[in-house]
C-alpha cells in the first residue's frame, strides 16, 4: 500500500512488519525518528510480542540484541555515527557469535569535529566487523532492504546492517509502498534460532578460542560471507516474485553495458549521479554508465570485477575515506580490477553532509584528472590558509 | 555439537573434564587418623571420639558397641570413672570439654534398659582360664578372654560379685542393679562366676587351668599411726562399706558428730555415707593441702556441695572417745616434706572413719614359687603381666598403686590379651598408634560456644543415685560438641569448598580425593575443622 | 533503624546445596582456575544455588574476566548450565536483552543472572549495571569481588582496598600503594538504585550465600549480590588459605555482610568474635608493606577505622538483633 511517509517512519514500519521481539535503541541523530516511531508502534499494540527497551547507550542497545538474539528472539536496533563507534566492539561481537541481529544506520559523520550531517564514514569504520551491510539509494529500497535484511541474516546467521543515509532519506518524505503484514509473514518465516539458551541442552557461547584454531574461526567468517553473495541474490529474487519491481540485490547497474566510464557508488547519491550521466550522455554521446553497490559486505568482488573490466575508466564517487590514504571504496574497487588497465579514480565527496550538486559532479566526471584522488567541492583557499603545510598537495586537480 | 552451530565459540556442556587438572599438583591432600586425646589417655582406650560420633548421628547402639570393645561396663563407668579424657578434652581449649561421662552413663543405660547383649564370642578354643577376684579387673579379664574363645571361670572370695565396684563405692554413686546389669552380661557370655569361694591353693589351680588371671585386689584397710582409745568409736571405711553392701544400709547409723580421716576418694565416699547414715556434721581431716588431695576433683566438689568440711594439714594424734586430738602440720608442696607445726587441736567426735589407704591381702599368693610381691605390697609382673610364676598372671589394684576402677579394666583388657597371646604361643601384636592431634591443629571457626551437659547440682542428701534422665536428642546435642579430634566425621567441608569438585561423596558418607582434577591447594586440609587431612608431597 | 540479624550456626554447612551429592556442579571439574581460587568456588557455589531454587531454570551471562577464561576456552566447556559471554562491559545489558527474550517468549520461569568479577562490575562495566538497575530488568546480577585486575596481572580496579598493593600500586617510598580513600562502594550503589534487593556475601559463609541467592532468584526485578573472593595469586596469599582469609575480612568488619531491600538495609550478618584488621592484613603479601620497615604511620588505623565505621554501620556486633 502506498503511504506519502518521512523515511524514517517507513523504515520503522517495514522493521514493525518484520515482527521483531525486542527492539532496543539509543538515541542519536539522524536515526531517532526509527526508534520513536517503533516505541509508538510497540506501545500502541499495533506489534505485538515485542519488548521495546530503552538504554542507557548504543553499546547497551547492541548488547541487550546480542542478549536477546542469543537467548532466541528476532532483535533489531539502529544507531548512527559516534553511536556506531561506541558500540564498536559489540557490533564484532554479534557477528563472531553468528547473531542475525538486524540494524539499521542513520549515516552520518564521524567527529571530531563534531558533524550531525551524512556521510559514510560510520559505517566505514566498522566494514571488518563481520556484518553483512546493504546500502539503501531510496526509502523505498530501504524499506525493501530491511524486509530481506531479516530474511538474509536469518539464512546466513550473520547480522545484517542497513544503511541509509541521514537525513536525505531518514528524515526525506517520499512516496513509499509499505507492503502488507500478511504478505510479509509469507515471505519472512517465523524465526527459529540455531543456538539456545535452554537449561534442557545447556551449552555455552562464546568461548574463548585459543591460536590452534582462531585463524579457522575468522577464515569461516570470510568463507559465509562469500556465500552469503547468493544468498542475497536469491532472497532479492523471492523478494521480487512476492511484492514485484525492481528490488535491490547486490548492486543496481545503470547503463553499464558498453560503455567507456563507470561511476562505482553508494547510496542516495546515485539517482544525482545517474541525472549527471544523462546529462553527460545527452550532451557527449553514450559514454557513461553507473553501478550503484547496494551489498558493501559482502563485497561481491567477481561480479564488479565482469562490469568494469571493459571500461575505460571507472569513477568511484564516495562519502567517505581513509585519512592518509584516500577513498575506501575506490581501493577495494581497483583490488577488483586488479591485472586490468582500467585506471580508478576516486572521488571523495559530501563529507559532513557537504552539498554534492549535479553541477559539482558533471564538471568532475569530464574533467583531465592529473590525480587519481579528488575531493569534491573542497574549499582550497581555505585549507592553504589554515593550514601551514598545505602546499600544493590539497589543490584539486 | 552439530554443524549448525557455530565453530569455537559455542560448545557443548560437561566437555572441561576431559582436562585433567590433576596434573597440576605438587602437593596432595590425604585423610588421616590421628589420636584424638580422650582416647590417648584412656586407660582401657575407649576409642570416645569414635562412639561420640555415632551418639551424634543417633546411632547409640553402634556408639555402645564401639564402647564395649574396650570397657565392657559403660553404664557402671559413666557414674564412676574419673574421665581423665574430659581433663585433656581439645574443647576445653575453646569453651567446656565434652561430658563424655555423662554421655558413657546414658548410653550405659540405655543398653541396660533395651537389654543390648555382647556380640557372639569367637568358635571355642578348649582353654581355660582362671580368674581370681570378680572385681572391675577379674570381670574385664573374663570378658575379653570369653571374647578370645577361651573358657572362664571366676573365683570370688566374697559373697558379691564386683569386688571394689561393689565394696568400695556408695549405692547412691553406684546402684547395685546397675552393677548387676552389666556383670549379668559377662555372665551371658558363658563366664562362671563363683563366690564365696576363696582360692586357697593357687598352687594346684594352675594345674587345673591353662592360665590363671590374679586380680585380688587390695582391700585390706591400713591402720593409721594413732593412739585410739578403748571404748572410742572408730570404723574403717573399707568395713563400713562391707557392711554395707552386705547387711543393707538400715543396719549402720551415725551420731552427729563424724570425722573422716584421709584424702582419697574412699575418704570422700565415707563423710558422704556418713552424712546419709544420720550424721549432721562430717569433717575430713587430712594431713596435706587440699590441692594434694588424691581424690578426684568432681568428688571433692560434690561432697563440699553437701556441707561436708574438710580440714587439711592435720593428722590425729589420738581418739580418745569423743575427743579427736590433732596435730597441726606444715607441707612444703614442692619438696614434699610435711612436718608438725607444733600447734594443736581438739575435735569433737561421735564416731571417726578411717580411710587412709588400702593394701593387698597376699595370703592367695604368699608361698606361691616364683610370685613375688614387693616392699610396696603389690605383685611382681613382667612387661606381660605374668609374673614369675609360669602361666600366672596378675593385675589390678594388686599389681598396680594408681587404684581406680579404670585402670583395673585397663588391666584386665590387657592381661587377656597377654594371656591369649601366651595360650596361642604368640606375642601380643603391638599396634603403632598415631600421633595425638593438639587443639592447634584444628580449625574451629566452625565450632559455636556452647555449654556442656552437666548432672543436676544435688537437691537433697540421699541414699538414692540421683538421676538423670536424658533424652535422646540431649545426648545427640552433647556428642555433636565433640570436635572429632582428627577422624573425619564427615562434616563436608572438604566437599562444600573444594573449587574443582574434587572431592567425591560416596554413598557411605566418606570422602574421596579425585586425583584426576585435585590441583593440591590445600583448601580442604585448612578448612577441616578435624584436622583429618593432610597434604602430602606428590610422588 | 536496627538490622534484623543473621549468624553462622554450626549446621550451615550440612544444610547447604554444597553439601549435597546432587548438587549440580553448574562448574565441572577441568576448569583452569588458578588453585585455591575463591571465584571459582563462589561461582559454582551461587549458580548451583540458583539451580537448585529453580529446578534448573536458570541462564548465566558472563562478562570477560578470569571467570570466563580459565571456564570456557575452545574446546573445553566447564560450565553445566546455558551460559553466553559477550563482552567486558557489556553483561549487564546482554542479559537484559536474554531477560526479555524469556519474557516474550513465555518462558518466565527461566531466570537470567549476569556475573562478572569486581573491573567488569565496579569500572568498566558499571554503566550498564546501573542501566540494568535503572530499567529493573529482570536479572540477578552477581559480582565476584577480587579486588583487583586479576585476569590481566594484578592491576588496581575500583574495588581495590586502600594501601592495596597491585601491578600499578606498587608501593614504592613513600607511596603506600593503592590511594582510593575506601574503594568504590558497589553494593551501596545498587542500593540507591531501590532495586528490590542487594546483599553482600562470602565465600567463607556459604550457607548465607546460599539463603541470599535463593532469596534473589525468587525476586523478580534487578538484583544485586556482591561476593567477596580472595584471589591466592593477587593476593600473596597461600591458595590453601582462600577461605580462612575471607573468613578474616567478614570477621575484622572490612567486609561487611548485610541484605538490602528496595533502598533500605534489612539485615546484617553479625560477627561473633571480631579480629583486629592486623589479622586479616598481615597474611597478605598485597599489604606486607604495611607492616615493613618504611610503613607509614598510621595506616594500620585508617584500615582498623574503616572497619570500625562498618561495624557502626552495619550493625555487625548484633546489638539490637529485634527486626
Amino acid at each position: 500500500m502506498l503511504h506519502q511517509l518521512e523515511g524514517s517512519r517507513a523504515i520503522a514500519k517495514a522493521v514493525a512488519l518484520c515482527r521483531p521481539n525486542l527492539i532496543c535503541a539509543y538515541p542519536i541523530t539522524p536515526q531517532t525518528h526509527i526508534v520513536e516511531e517503533l516505541g509508538e508502534i510497540v506501545r500502541s499494540g499495533e506489534l505485538q510480542n515485542c519488548e521495546y527497551l530503552n538504554v542507557e547507550s548504543e553499546m547497551a542497545a547492541i548488547s541487550a540484541t546480542i542478549g536477546s538474539q542469543a537467548a532466541g528472539v528476532r532483535s533489531y536496533t539502529a544507531t548512527s555515527s559516534q553511536g556506531l563507534l561506541h558500540m564498536v566492539e559489540a557490533v564484532y561481537n554479534a557477528s563472531g557469535l553468528d547473531l542475525p541481529i538486524v540494524m539499521t544506520i542513520g549515516n552520518r559523520a564521524i567527529g571530531s569535529p563534531i558533524n550531525i550531517w551524512n556521510d559514510h564514514s560510520d559505517a566505514m569504520a566498522v566494514r571488518d566487523a563481520g556484518w553483512i551491510m546493504l546500502f539503501a539509494e531510496s526509502n523505498q529500497e530501504a524499506v525493501n532492504l530491511h524486509i530481506q535484511a531479516f530474511r538474509i541474516a536469518e539464512t546466513v546467521k550473520c547480522p545484517v546492517m542497513v544503511c541509509v543515509d541521514g537525513f536525505i532519506l531518514t528524515h526525506a518524505f517520499e512516496r513509499v509502498n509499505i507492503p502488507d503484514q500478511k504478505e510479509v509473514d509469507e515471505f519472512l518465516p517465523t524465526y527459529k534460532q540455531h543456538i539456545t539458551m535452554d537449561p534442557v541442552t545447556p551449552l555455552a557461547i562464546g568461548a574463548m578460542v585459543p591460536p590452534e584454531y582462531f585463524m579457522e574461526v575468522r577464515y569461516m567468517a570470510h568463507l559465509k560471507q562469500q556465500k552469503s553473495i547468493s544468498v542475497i541474490e536469491q532472497v532479492r529474487d523471492k523478494f521480487s516474485d512476492k511484492f514485484g519491481g525492481n528490488s535491490s540485490g547486490l548492486f543496481h547497474k545503470y547503463n553499464a553495458q558498453d560503455v567507456e566510464t563507470i561511476v562505482v557508488t553508494m547510496g542516495s547519491v546515485a539517482g544525482t549521479i545517474r541525472d549527471v550521466v544523462d546529462d553527460i550522455n545527452c550532451k557527449h554521446g553514450n559514454k557513461f554508465g553507473v553501478l550503484t553497490l547496494i551489498s558493501y559486505r559482502p563485497f561481491p568482488q567477481d561480479a564488479i570485477r565482469e562490469i568494469l573490466k571493459s571500461a575505460k575508466k571507472v569513477f568511484v564517487v564516495e562519502k567517505a575515506f581513509a585519512v592518509g590514504i584516500g577513498g575506501i571504496l575506490a581501493q577495494e574497487i581497483k583490488l577488483s580490477l586488479l591485472r586490468t588497465n582500467v585506471p580508478v579514480i576516486s572521488i571523495i565527496a559530501g563529507l559532513g553532509g557537504k552539498p554534492i550538486t549535479k553541477s559539482m559532479l558533471f564538471d568532475c566526471l569530464l574533467e583531465n584528472h592529473q590525480r587519481d584522488t579528488k575531493f569534491l567541492g573542497l574549499n582550497d583557499g581555505l585549507v592553504k590558509k589554515k593550514c601551514s603545510f598545505a602546499g600544493d598537495c590539497c589543490t584539486n586537480n | 555439537m552439530d554443524n549448525n552451530c557455530p565453530f569455537a565459540t559455542v560448545l557443548s556442556a560437561t566437555t572441561s573434564p576431559r582436562n585433567k587438572t590433576g596434573s597440576w599438583r605438587t602437593m596432595c591432600p590425604r585423610y588421616i587418623n590421628l589420636m584424638p586425646p580422650c582416647n590417648a589417655v584412656c586407660p582401657t582406650g575407649e576409642n570416645v571420639q569414635r562412639w561420640l560420633s555415632f551418639a551424634r548421628s543417633g546411632n547409640f547402639r553402634q556408639a555402645w558397641n564401639v564402647i564395649v570393645q574396650n570397657n565392657p561396663f559403660p553404664a557402671i563407668m559413666g557414674r564412676i570413672c574419673y574421665h581423665t579424657c574430659e581433663k585433656v578434652c581439645n574443647r576445653s581449649h575453646f569453651d567446656e570439654a565434652v561430658s563424655i561421662n555423662i554421655l558413657e552413663r546414658a548410653v550405659g543405660d540405655m543398653a541396660i534398659s533395651h537389654g543390648w547383649k555382647f556380640e557372639n564370642v569367637v568358635p571355642a578354643t578348649g582353654k581355660k582360664v582362671l580368674v581370681v577376684g570378680s572385681g572391675p579387673s577379674g570381670l574385664a579379664a573374663a570378658y575379653f578372654l570369653r571374647k578370645f574363645g577361651h573358657e572362664v571361670e571366676i573365683k570370688e572370695a566374697r559373697a558379691l560379685t564386683g569386688g571394689m565396684m561393689r565394696y568400695g563405692v556408695p549405692r547412691f554413686r553406684l546402684p547395685g542393679s546397675i552393677i548387676d546389669a552389666e556383670i549379668r552380661r559377662i555372665t551371658d557370655l558363658g563366664v562362671k562366676i563363683s563366690c564365696n569361694s576363696r582360692v586357697s591353693d593357687l598352687g594346684s589351680e594352675i594345674n587345673k587351668f591353662d592360665a590363671i588371671y590374679v586380680c585380688i585386689g587390695a582391700s585390706k584397710a591400713i591402720k593409721p599411726d594413732m593412739e585410739v582409745k578403748s571404748g572410742s568409736s572408730v570404723i574403717d571405711a573399707v568395713d563400713l562399706f562391707k557392711k554395707l553392701t552386705n547387711e543393707q544400709s538400715h543396719s549402720v547409723k551415725f551420731e552427729k558428730n563424724v570425722i573422716v580421716y584421709g584424702g582419697g576418694n574412699t575418704a570422700i565416699d565415707a563423710a558422704r555415707m556418713a552424712l546419709r547414715l544420720g550424721a549432721e556434721k562430717v569433717n575430713i581431716v587430712y594431713r596435706k593441702t587440699l590441692s594434694s588431695m588424691p581424690a578426684h576433683e568432681t568428688e571433692i566438689h560434690e561432697a563440699l556441695s553437701e556441707g561436708i568440711k574438710i580440714l587439711c594439714l592435720r593428722t590425729i594424734r589420738v581418739i580418745d572417745h569423743r575427743e579427736v586430738l590433732i596435730d597441726k602440720m606444715n607441707y612444703d608442696e614442692e619438696s614434699g616434706i610435711l612436718s608438725k607445726s607444733g600447734e594443736e587441736e581438739t575435735l569433737i567426735a561421735d564416731s571417726v572413719i578411717l580411710a587412709v589407704g588400702q593394701f593387698m591381702d597376699d595370703s592367695v599368693v604368699r608361698n606361691i614359687e616364683g610370685i613375688v610381691v614387693t616392699d610396696g605390697g603389690i605383685i611382681e609382673t613382667d612387661e606381660y603381666m605374668m609374673t614369675g610364676a609360669k602361666g600366672i598372671f596378675a593385675g589390678g589394684d594388686a599389681t598396680s598403686t594408681k587404684r581406680t576402677a579404670t585402670v583395673a579394666i585397663a588391666h584386665g583388657k590387657k592381661g587377656a590379651q597377654y594371656i591369649d597371646a601366651y595360650l596361642n604361643g604368640k606375642e601380643v601384636e603391638q599396634k603403632s598408634k598415631p600421633d595425638v592431634i593438639n587443639f592447634k591443629k584444628l580449625n574451629t571457626s566452625y565450632y559455636f560456644s556452647s555449654p556442656r551437659l552437666t548432672l543436676p547440682p544435688i537437691s537433697s542428701i540421699s541414699m538414692e543415685e540421683r538421676t538423670i534422665a536424658l533424652t535422646g536428642d540431649e545426648i545427640v546435642t552433647e556428642a555433636s560438641r565433640c570436635f572429632s579430634c582428627g577422624n573425619c566425621h564427615h562434616c563436608n567441608n572438604c566437599y562444600v569448598y573444594c573449587p574443582e569438585n574434587a572431592i567425591q561423596k560416596l554413598l557411605d558418607g566418606s570422602l574421596k580425593v579425585n586425583h584426576d582434577y585435585c590441583k593440591g591447594c590445600g583448601i580442604c586440609a585448612v578448612e577441616c575443622p578435624c584436622g583429618a587431612i593432610k597434604m602430602m608431597p606428590e610422588k | 533503624m536496627s538490622y534484623s540479624t543473621r549468624k553462622k550456626t554450626s549446621t550451615d554447612n550440612a544444610n547447604c546445596v554444597q553439601s549435597r551429592t546432587d548438587r549440580r556442579n553448574t562448574l565441572m571439574s577441568g576448569h583452569r582456575a588458578c588453585q585455591g581460587c575463591g571465584e571459582a568456588l563462589a561461582a559454582r557455589c551461587v549458580l548451583d544455588a540458583a539451580y537448585n531454587a529453580t529446578n534448573g531454570n536458570i541462564v548465566v551471562v558472563n562478562a570477560t574476566g578470569c571467570l570466563e577464561v580459565f571456564s570456557c576456552v575452545y574446546p573445553e566447556n566447564a560450565w553445566n548450565i546455558p551460559w553466553l559471554h559477550s563482552l567486558f562491559a557489556n553483561a549487564p545489558s546482554v542479559a537484559s536483552g536474554v531477560a526479555s527474550a524469556m519474557r516474550v517468549s513465555g518462558k518466565t520461569k527461566i531466570r537470567v543472572i549476569a556475573q562478572g568479577g569486581d573491573g567488569a562490575t565496579t569500572d568498566i562495566g558499571m554503566g550498564a549495571l546501573s542501566g540494568m538497575f535503572d530499567r529493573n530488568d529482570d536479572v540477578l546480577y552477581v559480582c565476584y569481588d577480587n579486588q583487583a585486575y586479576m585476569n590481566t596481572g594484578v592491576q588496581r580496579s575500583s574495588s581495590t582496598p586502600p594501601l592495596a598493593r597491585t601491578a600499578t600500586t606498587l608501593p614504592i617510598g613513600s607511596y603506600m600503594g593503592n590511594d582510593a580513600k575506601t574503594g568504590k562502594n558497589l553494593p551501596k550503589i545498587a542500593i540507591a538504585h531501590n532495586i528490590p534487593y542487594v546483599a553482600t556475601a562470602s565465600i567463607a559463609h556459604l550457607f548465607d550465600l546460599e539463603q541470599k541467592v535463593a532469596t534473589a532468584i525468587g525476586i523478580r526485578g534487578s538484583r544485586y549480590i556482591h561476593v567477596h573472593v580472595p584471589c591466592p595469586l593477587g593476593w600473596g596469599i597461600q591458595p590453601s588459605d582462600t577461605i580462612k582469609i575471607a573468613r578474616l575480612a567478614v570477621d575484622c568488619g572490612l567486609f561487611p555482610l548485610f541484605e538490602a531491600k528496595d533502598g533500605v538495609v534489612r539485615t546484617s550478618f553479625t560477627i561473633s568474635n571480631i579480629v583486629p584488621v592486623e589479622e586479616y592484613l598481615k597474611p597478605q603479601r598485597r599489604f606486607a608493606h604495611l607492616f615493613g620497615k618504611n610503613a607509614a604511620p598510621n595506616v594500620i588505623a585508617h584500615m582498623q577505622k574503616l572497619a570500625d565505621e562498618n561495624i557502626k554501620e552495619y550493625q555487625l556486633m548484633g546489638e539490637n538483633t529485634h527486626g
